[in-house]
């Protein structure tokens, strides 16, 4: 997979779970379902850093299509993708609030599996 | 309907196995995520937005109680309760894990179910017209020949890496109900004037990017022919088609560089090439397929019902429900019900695992234990007693399913759309959201009459907006949704490519827009005259003149 062209910055690591599919974030250590958890690059160094995590993960097969996605990082410090696509990536359906991250379905894998 | 014989039953459970291992060897790095895919495609595995996506064939659009039983426990145990009826009449799943594809395979082969080719650069899902066997003018029923093309596709090893995708649909009836002209290749049977039964021969139709209608490469082919003939029209594409540019590789754009005509000199010259009668399925085999869609064991029943209309005259919804929903079968006292997943405010096609329960249910009782899925999203219960429908309305209302709105202007087909799909560049499902409690006044809907809506969330078209009445395109447009309207298209045997009105709108105008549309129907057709004939009439200088009125309004 041929990285993709860098976004503007401030960016944030994401991509999908290779085992199930799920949208996780790259949170500077380990791969978090939870949109709180990603690390925000806000230089080119950082950038380049979750651009490395990106292949390691696509190398180590636990995730699938990473790529960095520019986000708007508001008072509170929350990031949240500054276009339409990656804000229903991150969220979930806008047709089913109750489905994707946006209903608390954040176990990458329910206990017993 | 047709059951698998021992050779159909052992060829899905080893492209089970195999697949099991695939992934097996992708999990423990095996196979690298490029190796991969092309794997997973050809299992119908995508990976979407939230979630890897199952896509489930349902050939010709034919379903048994006990399989729609096993997708609602599929999309209980390993989904979110909930499933998605395409335009290619498959089923499929937005939320399964890779690492229970496998088991979920097996639930499909256990019910004679499978995932085979409905993704990758091979023959798809074949589709028939959803009223197979049950049309008053039909010349046959054409599933024997979408099932003979499906196992004669399946795994076709000259024609499995394709320059693209390829779609086969067929129709019996001269009234198209398949929009077999937006098809690769659409075939009609028909009878010649000395009274022999053959297909007329489509090829070159699709939407996407480049819309084309399907040209006629053969007036008239023997039934015998079928199969050398199709090998030939693949292999002049695989040969010719091209590689080199995705956008520019499915076969419209091959007929439509060399023309009809000499697509046409081509394949006969290939045709005549060809050892037809080795290639032609064995008579017994064909005998064999046939007899698996002979008419089930109807009563004989007058043409009315008092039943049914002693039920209508008592119940109004039930009254209307009728006059929308139902569709005239060939056999006396007999109707076919089609069931519409376009409740008002749901989207398009969903149907949950509780729903698919009741469905399975009543065509257990009360079809014959069959049912038909169809491009509009729908599904149909094709052999339904009129004394019978009352009892059937009854038990789709306790099930949330009796709306009564088929071919009406909130049957909308929509594609997922962004809120699902990774290809998607606008949502598809709000704005047919947004139409549907924006028209869904019963009243207002029934003065309006037929007219199909079709929704796509980008160019590639799985909504079929090309070929609505009304269509919508969902694109981007510096950073925001933006919708292009259509109009003019037909999805029939007239069909027709719908034409841009204007510029795009965003979302919050659509409704609008459709509005002004529609009102300009409202005041200018005759009597009795539907929307797509007062368009053809009145051409699209009204529609736009009204259409570029919001527009300016709106900026």
């Amino acid at each position: 997979m041929s990285a993709p062209k860098r976004p503007p910055l401030p960016a944030i690591l994401l991509a999908n779970d290779l085992l199930d599919g799920e949208v996780v974030f790259w949170t500077g250590s380990a791969w978090s379902p939870l949109p709180g958890d990603a690390l925000v690059a806000r230089d080119d160094e950082a950038a380049a850093q979750l651009e490395q995590a990106a292949q390691a993960g696509l190398a180590a097969q636990k995730v699938v299509d990473a790529y960095l996605v520019d986000v708007a990082v508001d008072a509170a410090g929350v990031a949240t993708p500054r276009h339409y696509r990656e804000k229903i990536k991150t969220e979930g359906p806008t047709t089913r609030r109750d489905l994707g991250k946006q209903a608390g379905l954040y176990n990458i894998a329910p206990a017993g599996n | 309907m047709y059951r698998y014989d021992e050779f159909d039953a052992r060829f899905v459970r080893e492209r089970v196995a195999q697949f099991r291992a695939q992934v097996a060897r992708r999990l423990d790095g095996s196979l690298t995520e490029d190796e991969f895919k092309p794997l997973r495609l050809k299992n119908g595995v995508y990976l979407q937005l939230h979630a890897y996506m199952l896509r489930i064939a349902v050939p010709y659009g034919t379903l048994s109680s006990r399989q729609l039983r096993q997708l609602a426990l599929i999309g209980e145990k390993f989904d979110r309760g909930y499933g998605h009826f395409t335009t290619r009449t498959n089923m499929q799943f937005n939320w399964p894990r890779l690492r229970d594809v496998p088991e979920i395979l097996d639930l499909l082969a256990d019910v004679e179910m499978h995932c085979i080719q409905t993704s990758g650069n091979c023959i798809r899902n074949v589709t028939a017209d959803h009223f197979a066997g049950i049309a008053a003018n039909e010349v046959e029923d054409p599933r024997p020949t979408a099932e003979l093309v499906r196992q004669w596709s399946s795994l076709h090893p000259e024609f499995d890496y394709l320059p693209r995708k390829f779609k086969i649909a067929v129709t019996g009836d001269a009234r198209d109900r398949a929009v077999v002209k937006a098809h690769d290749i659409g075939l009609r049977i028909l009878r010649s004037k000395d009274g022999e039964v053959g297909y007329e021969v489509m090829v070159g139709g699709g939407l996407g990017r480049t819309p084309m209608i399907a040209k006629t490469i053969r007036d008239f082919l023997p039934k015998k022919d079928l199969l050398a003939y199709l090998e030939a029209i693949l292999r002049v594409y695989n040969l010719e088609g091209r590689r080199d540019n995705k956008y520019k590789a499915r076969v419209k754009i091959l007929v439509h560089e060399i023309g009809a005509e000499e697509f046409a000199r081509q394949v006969e010259e290939e045709f005549a090439k060809l050892d037809g009668p080795s290639i032609a399925a064995d008579a017994q085999e064909v005998a064999r397929i046939a007899a698996y869609f002979a008419p089930p064991a109807y009563e004989t029943l007058p043409a009315r019902s008092l039943a049914f209309e002693a039920a209508k005259n008592e119940n109004r919804a039930f009254a209307t429900w009728a006059s929308v929903n139902l569709f005239p079968h060939r056999v006396p006292g007999y109707a076919a019900a089609t069931i519409s997943l376009k409740a008002i405010g749901e989207a398009p096609g969903d149907i949950t695992s509780d729903q698919m329960r009741a469905v399975a249910d009543l065509a257990e009782r009360y079809s014959f234990d069959e049912m038909r899925i169809t491009h509009a999203q729908n599904v149909v219960l094709p052999y339904v007693k009129k004394d019978d429908l009352f009892a059937v309305w009854e038990g789709l209302v306790a099930a949330g399913l009796a709306t009564a709105n088929a071919g009406l202007i909130t049957d909308i087909i929509a594609c997922p759309g962004l809120d699902f799909c990774s290809l998607a560049t606008a949502r598809s499902i709000p704005i047919a959201q947004a139409l549907a409690h924006r028209f869904g006044d019963e009243k207002r809907q029934l003065d309006i009459g037929e007219l199909n809506i079709k929704i796509s969330g980008c160019i590639n078209a799985c909504g079929h907006h090309h070929v609505g009445h009304i269509g919508i395109l969902g694109l981007e447009k510096s950073g925001q949704e933006s919708y292009q309207i259509t109009l003019g298209g037909d999805a029939t045997e007239t069909a027709a490519i719908g034409e841009r009105l204007g510029p795009g709108l965003a979302a919050d105008d659509v409704p609008d827009a459709i509005e002004r549309i529609v009102n300009v129907y409202l005041a200018r057709r005759t009597s009795g005259e539907t929307f797509i004939e007062a368009v053809r009439r009145l051409g699209l200088e009204p529609f736009k003149t009204a259409f570029q009125e919001k527009t300016h309004a709106a900026a």
